[in-house]
């Protein structure tokens, strides 16, 4: 499954980062905890979040996330969207929210990060 | 090391929330210029960024570290107080001493310490109440 894939599943809105809307999506992570995003995120992974804070980009930079969806129609504001645009990150906003985003990637046949990062 | 082929070190102020995640940015970016592979350099990075939060949310400053060997990547956490009263409280998962601000940001789930071991090839943490922590990380490169 593409990035691309998970716009109609969503009925999301492209916000930034259309060149990357042809990647993978292995795994995904719903959390407004940025503390345990990094410590169980995977590759290939996507990122659902209802937290609209410049740390979102820079933790899914530091894990090599290339796609943020931000849940329950929070759209960022324009920084946070300059840094996604610099970093190359697609941004997706939708109106579901967290709970159902995340049930409605996991029907479609995207699993969660199961193990914690590292070695 | 005599054979470091690259050392960078960063200031990172105390409370300095707004800039947060740019030295462990900036470390990472080198890194992959220096030609890294992809899993050592997310791990360093992930690691990187919990010593960056550490060093805003709980010192009272202090200095990000990194050196790069043809073998190994040493990040180097060092700060100049107030210290930890209790290590192995603080490297428990969940525990977590941080501030509202903090936490309102997403960050103080208790993750860091556990998190920059479990990245890390070696750890190596030492801790004087008054004086300062220092914590050591070394990541060996695959070839």
């Amino acid at each position: 499954m593409t990035i691309r894939d998970l716009i109609p599943i969503l009925d999301a809105k492209v916000l930034c980062g259309e060149e990357r809307l042809d990647e993978e999506v292995c795994t995904a992570c719903g959390s407004d905890l940025m503390s345990d995003v990094l410590a169980f995120v995977k590759e290939k992974c996507v990122l659902i979040t209802g937290l609209t804070n410049v740390h979102v980009m820079r933790t899914a930079e530091m894990l090599d996330i290339h796609c943020v969806i931000f849940a329950r129609g929070k759209i960022p504001g324009d920084e946070i969207l300059e840094e996604a645009k610099e970093i190359g990150i697609a941004v997706l906003a939708t109106e579901h929210t967290n709970y159902t985003t995340c049930g409605l990637l996991y029907q479609a046949g995207i699993k969660g990060s199961a193990s914690r990062t590292g070695a | 090391m005599a054979n470091n082929l690259f050392v960078d070190s960063y200031d990172v102020a105390s409370g300095a929330f707004q800039t947060a995640g740019d030295a462990s940015a900036s470390i990472k970016r080198k890194l992959k210029q220096l030609g890294i592979d992809a899993v050592t350099l997310r791990r360093v990075a992930v690691a990187s960024y919990e010593a960056e939060l550490n060093l805003i949310i709980h010192s009272n400053g202090g200095n990000l570290i990194m050196e790069m060997s043809p073998e190994e990547v040493l990040l180097i956490s060092k700060d100049v107080g107030p210290g930890i009263p209790d290590i192995s409280k603080a490297l428990e998962e969940g525990y977590s001493t941080a501030s509202e601000e903090a936490r309102d940001l997403g960050f103080g789930a208790g993750m860091g310490l556990p998190n920059m071991k479990r990245n890390a090839d070696t750890f190596d943490i030492e801790s004087q109440v008054g004086e300062g922590t220092t914590i050591k990380m070394g990541f060996t490169i695959k070839r």
